[in-house]
């Protein structure tokens, strides 16, 4: 007997068994019908599960995006500054952020994957259930004893067998959405503590990071200065123009009394 | 006769299709017993794929339990196993 038989013997004994624990077949149709009800909403809350799991996936790519593009500024700020070095380590860095990023994408395509089939999964359920509840309700008002428990057996056992069908593949996605939760957690955890950075070796990463934040920070001071240093050296006039835009223009154009001091040696010169 | 691949619903087969469905089924079995994971996923898929090709979809609506039942695709071999044991594995 192969694998497709004997998968089947075995889920239809599960249901027979199940059959044979109640004694009014009538009575086996509504239990069915409760438990149907109550697998139906399992499968809904599993699809929101998943989806609520690959979201967050999606905010730490993005993360991990963010994190790789800092590195690659930090690595051209410390060539900029001519530190090779540490550009190398934030470059270094930057490939195990990367494979990082690579992992998460291939978990954020399998949860997708999963998503879809349970979303399927679930909407073929709510056919089959709809389809139960009219059945149960026909065999019910026709029952006569011996034809109706053929019918009540064989439906039963279909509606079992998918519901073990549907069953596994929450399971499966349950299993899967805490597999992601639990790694989700840790990165979280990695990437806030730097442990992450820490992972991927070279000299103690803390004091490179510290220096490479510090160096970032220098570089924008440095730069703030500087634009303030041109804004002093500019004088007043250009802050005046700045602030009075709408009104600066015409008078820029002719001849008036700001300009006028400008004009006069230079006129004077000429 | 209908058939259910797991995970993707049932399909009607013609009784003539089914001899090609054994053939590979056998495979797959053997396989499983070898616990040869090399030729257990191949044999899965191509099991699959033969289903798909000779098989129709059920309307969706109908509740019939199914003659034979084909793993998911993409399944492991531990996974056959324990469908193939009558654990606790099946839910519901």
């Amino acid at each position: 007997m192969g694998v497709m038989k004997r998968v089947s013997t075995i889920f239809r004994a599960k249901a027979n068994k199940q059959l044979d624990k109640l004694e009014d077949p009538r009575e086996t149709l509504d239990y069915s019908y409760q438990t149907q009800l109550e697998l139906l909403q399992k499968v809904r809350r599993g699809v929101a599960d998943v989806a609520t799991s690959r979201k967050r996936v999606e905010l730490q790519m993005n993360q991990v995006q963010q994190t790789t593009e800092k590195l690659d500024r930090q690595a051209r700020d410390s060539l900029a500054a001519g530190r090779e070095d540490l550009a190398r380590e934030a470059l270094s860095r930057k490939a195990g952020v990367q494979s990082q990023l690579n992992d998460l994408q291939s978990q954020y395509a399998s949860l997708q994957g999963e998503e879809e089939k349970l979303t399927a999964a679930s909407s073929r359920l709510q056919a089959k259930v709809d389809a139960f509840r009219v059945r149960k309700e026909t065999i019910k008002a026709t029952y006569t004893a011996a034809e109706a428990t053929t019918r009540i057996n064989e439906v039963f056992t279909g509606i079992s067998e998918e519901m073990s069908d549907v069953g596994l593949a929450i399971q499966r996605a349950e299993d899967k959405t805490e597999q992601m939760k639990a790694r989700a957690g840790a990165i979280d955890e990695l990437m806030a503590s730097g442990a992450l950075t820490d992972a991927l070796g070279g000299p103690p990463p803390d004091d490179i990071q510290a220096e490479l934040d510090r160096m970032g920070a220098g570089h924008s001071i440095d730069a703030e200065l500087e634009r303030m240093k041109a804004e002093l050296a500019g004088g007043s006039a250009p802050k005046e123009i700045a602030g009075s835009s709408g009104q600066a223009d015409p008078s820029v154009s002719q001849p008036g009394a700001p300009s006028f001091q400008k004009d006069q040696p230079g006129s004077g010169g000429a | 006769m209908i058939i259910r691949i797991m995970g993707e619903g049932q399909l009607k087969v013609e009784d003539s299709a089914v001899d090609e469905l054994n053939k590979l089924d056998s495979a797959l079995e053997l396989a499983v017993e070898q616990n040869d994971e090399a030729a257990f996923g191949p044999a899965l898929h191509a099991l699959l794929e033969k289903a798909r090709a000779v098989g129709t979809a059920v309307p969706v609506d109908a509740i019939e339990p199914s003659e034979l039942i084909l793993p998911r695709e993409g399944a492991t071999i531990d996974e056959v196993r324990d469908l193939l044991a009558d654990g606790g594995l099946i839910p519901g």
